[in-house]
């Protein structure tokens, strides 16, 4: 079979670009991962840990501002704690402006994909405050450095990472029989949230083999996973429920509440054949169909089992599988990965959008991605985006994406490449006679842009 | 039982936005709509302080409560009953109160308590259950499940906003007035073209086209080439201003036609400072939203129309140090129409004692704010109580008939 690289990286990276060479052959996509991370250098983003500590100067100002309430004072406590809201923003549309151009201008486009879909599958968000803004650091820190590692690893930094733990209510969770909910009686007491969402979501999937007793055990277990202010993960033992808790048939603790505890049953689950399963059927269906081929999914599966639910091995077995290389594009880009190959193939400048102020990144950038279904970090619930096209290609979504291709490229860039000439650079060997006969009779070279990049051939991967 | 909820979520959120699989597209027949009255839901975001929108001034406890927010006739809010009265900011509505076509629930609530966080309470109004996951979507399309005859337009989500309580298993409409595609003749003609082989985006695109046809014909404007992009850019981020009286005209003019219910939202109550002038100017939407919905709907449709506004929780009784509210508990639904017997405040009177307050703080629900909710669909769409009290508000016990319609 000859490697057909314009299809390497339209599905399985960040589209064509007119600068870069799509890979040559699968084992340099493999390869690339491997090597230090380039894009992530050239446009850094804040690790997480340093991104969080914003919140002790955020929660002092507030606290600042309440103090001063009715108070001569209040109108500069009010301003100082606006300004610093604002600041924080303004950062956050920035670290964007970063994320996409990383999509722009890597060489590894496969590694930006799975940072993607990492950090949808292990999906955690902000409810309140600054944690509003924690979704870029999250994947820089929890995901970024694991999607070529063990899926274990990554697991249990998402699991212990204070977004997850404030998301999905863990943080207050405390055991029944635990010192802390003996001392006060106001205490919540158990949260299930994250522990049936590990089950359910991030681990052995909806139809895994668990029952609800599993759900509460683990949950018994999860109890102690908390945060401490603004510095970070805290296990607190006198949250956690004393005593052993069962799951999946297997004991952990019993003796002094620990830490490891957690992770041993974390590790477990990581590496249960449902696990393998649920991971594979996922892997399969982002990068080739809403409806994989059962051979695949069995293929993923298998080398997922043998290696411990090592990552490296199981891309490896996705793009040594004929089925991942289905002629003809098929699954339809999620909105931010439509605007991120639409800014790719229209080889955005770096100071386009490093030189843009935060509003208008927000502007061209970010907001359109609402009307498009995708309220970017913000997904309808821990189950993150869905994969069906047909969510994303309604109505009011698919006039979104024709709004911003007509209009938003011209807004980017100096000057608009000639159509023609465009409809080879972003679609290559997949440009077919509708996308070359729409580019010739456009009126206008934005048309004939816009146009282009609203074609099934482009929004199809 | 939860083994299906992801399943049944991902195949609702498909079939939510199947409006362009809909026989709208193609010139048949509709069949005549499943019912003829009208429902709007109005989402109100934020949480809307009820002791200041329908102030009762002549509770004793109530004056001490508020300072910089001090309510009541002497301060320019109008008397409603003798002890109710209303805030300025709905006072464009006082003539639909003298006909008896406005009217207000106090001290209710959705059964979320303590917590009081915006993001949580608002996903159990619309889920519409005494717990989160207790059911799949929200309770409006429950209950078009509940009916026959229920079709692509039969319910309408309007503006940009999410509206879970529409999200489910039957089909309903969305669009966003001003969302439309303005395109020159000949991009048109090649959108077209480029998506003829590719059904989905076809028939996505021909909704779109479709749906834009009818907003221009409600006045957006017609456009085209570089005006026209311009106007499309500007309408990539959420415009502000006067897009309530937009979402509420575009409302009317669907209810006019096939469709029978519609949700939207109105955000801005989240009036932790300055409140005096923030929810004046909140208010102020609401007002003009359910007039602009009475004047698009026009007399006739109007007359069998229920509008009910409803918000996520109250805010405190006691007015904080920067002239607001924090997030609380009790709160207040807003009903006009023509079809409501209103110009009454209605709702069990709790007191503002602190030991009559929650948790000392806030004001005390005393009803349920899904029990009003489910007497109008039971009124509006003839559901059945049993129906109402399991699948669409489950486990609600819907008490006594308020006989909210005429």
């Amino acid at each position: 079979m000859r490697f057909d690289g314009d299809l390497a990286e339209i599905r399985f990276g960040a589209g064509l670009s007119p600068r870069l060479p799509p890979p040559a052959s699968a084992e340099e996509m493999l390869a690339r991962l491997k090597r230090p991370d380039r894009a992530a250098q050239a446009f850094p983003l804040p690790d997480f840990d340093a991104a969080f500590q914003d919140t002790r100067e955020f929660r002092r100002l507030r606290r600042a501002r309440y103090k001063a309430r009715g108070q001569a004072g209040y109108e500069a406590a009010d301003d100082a704690f606006r300004a610093y809201r604002r600041a924080r923003n303004r950062e956050h549309r920035r670290w964007h402006g970063q994320r996409l151009l990383r999509h722009i201008h890597t060489s590894d486009g496969l590694r930006e994909r799975l940072v993607l879909f990492w950090a949808d599958h292990l999906s955690a968000q902000g409810k309140t405050g600054l944690y509003r803004v924690l979704a870029a650091p999250y994947a820089e820190t929890v995901i970024r450095p694991h999607v070529a590692g063990r899926f274990e690893d990554m697991l249990i930094a998402a699991v212990t990472s204070p977004l997850m733990l404030h998301y999905l209510d863990q943080e207050r969770s405390a055991g029944p029989g635990s010192r802390a909910a003996q001392r006060r009686k106001r205490i919540s007491g158990l949260n299930e949230n994250l522990a049936r969402e590990v089950l359910e979501l991030h681990t052995l999937g909806a139809d895994g083999p668990y029952s609800q007793t599993d759900v509460r055990q683990l949950a018994e277990l999860f109890t102690g996973l908390s945060v401490q202010g603004s510095d970070g993960f805290l296990f607190r033992p006198g949250m956690a429920e004393p005593g052993p808790e069962m799951v999946l048939g297997r004991t952990y603790g019993g003796g002094r509440p620990e830490l490891e505890q957690v992770l041993a049953a974390l590790r477990d689950l990581a590496r249960h054949p449902a696990t393998a399963r649920h991971i594979a059927w996922k892997l399969a269906v982002h990068f080739t169909s809403d409806t994989p081929e059962r051979a695949l999914v069995d293929h993923l599966a298998a080398r997922y089992l043998e290696t411990g639910g090592a990552l490296l091995p199981v891309y490896e077995a996705l793009l040594e599988h004929p089925a991942a290389w289905a002629p003809g594009l098929g699954n339809v880009k999620p909105p931010f990965d439509f605007l991120a190959s639409a800014c790719r193939a229209l080889a955005v400048p770096e100071a386009g959008i490093a030189g843009l102020k935060p509003g208008q990144i927000y502007r061209l950038l970010l907001a359109p991605l609402t009307p498009m279904g995708q309220r970017w970090e913000f997904p309808n619930g821990p189950d993150g985006w869905a994969e069906e096209d047909r969510a994303w290609i309604t109505p009011q979504a698919l006039a979104a994406r024709l709004r911003w291709a007509l209009a938003a490229p011209r807004q980017l860039l100096q000057a608009l490449p000639d159509p023609r000439e465009f409809a080879e650079a972003a679609l290559g060997g997949y440009a077919n006679e509708r996308v070359r006969f729409a580019a010739r009779a456009a009126e206008t070279r934005s048309e004939g842009i816009g146009l282009i990049l609203s074609s099934p051939a482009f929004q199809r991967r | 039982m939860h083994l299906t909820r992801r399943s049944l979520l991902a195949r609702s959120a498909a079939l939510g936005c199947s409006l362009a699989a809909s026989p709208l597209l193609t010139p048949v027949t509709f069949a005549a709509a499943p019912w003829d009255t009208r429902l709007v839901v109005i989402i109100l975001r934020g949480g809307m302080d009820a002791l200041d929108a329908v102030q009762p001034y002549g509770d004793p406890d109530y004056a001490g409560l508020r300072q910089s927010l001090a309510g009541g006739p002497g301060t320019g809010a109008a008397d409603l009953d003798g002890f109710y009265a209303l805030h300025p900011g709905l006072a464009p509505l006082l003539p639909l109160w003298r006909a008896g076509q406005l009217g207000f629930v106090q001290a209710v609530s959705t059964p979320y308590r303590d917590r009081r966080s915006h993001f949580d309470g608002q996903d159990l109004l619309e889920a519409g259950t005494a717990a989160p996951g207790q059911a799949e979507g929200g309770w409006l399309n429950r209950l078009l499940q509940l009916v026959p005859g229920v079709e692509a337009r039969t319910a309408f989500a309007v503006g940009q906003d999410r509206m879970l309580l529409l999200e489910g298993a039957a089909p309903v409409a969305q669009w966003a007035p001003g969302a439309g595609l303005a395109m020159s003749p000949q991009a048109e003609r090649l959108a077209g073209l480029l998506m003829e082989d590719d059904p989905l985006f076809h028939a996505a695109l021909n909704g779109a086209l479709e749906l834009t046809r009818q907003d221009l014909s409600l006045g957006a404007g017609d456009s085209s080439g570089d005006e026209g992009e311009d106007m499309m850019m500007s309408m990539m981020t959420a415009p502000k201003g006067k897009v309530h009286q937009e979402v509420a005209a575009y409302a009317a003019q669907q209810l006019r036609g096939d469709t029978r219910i519609a949700a939207f939202s109105i955000n801005g109550w989240d009036t932790h400072s300055r409140q005096a002038g923030a929810l004046k100017n909140a208010l102020g939407r609401l007002s003009e939203t359910i007039l602009a919905l009475q004047n698009g709907l026009g007399p006739e449709a109007w007359g069998k129309t229920a509008v009910a506004a409803v918000t996520e929780f109250g805010r405190t009784a006691r007015e904080n140090g920067t002239g607001g509210t924090d997030h609380g508990t009790g709160g207040a639904m807003l009903l006009a129409g023509g079809a409501i017997r209103g110009g009454r405040v209605l709702g069990r009177w709790p007191g503002l004692a602190e030991a009559d307050l929650y948790d000392r703080r806030d004001l005390m629900p005393t009803g349920d704010v899904r029990s009003p909710l489910a007497w109008l669909l039971h009124g509006l769409t003839g559901a059945g109580r049993s129906g109402l009290e399991t699948a669409v508000f489950p486990g609600l016990e819907m008490g006594g008939d308020p006989g909210l319609l005429l």
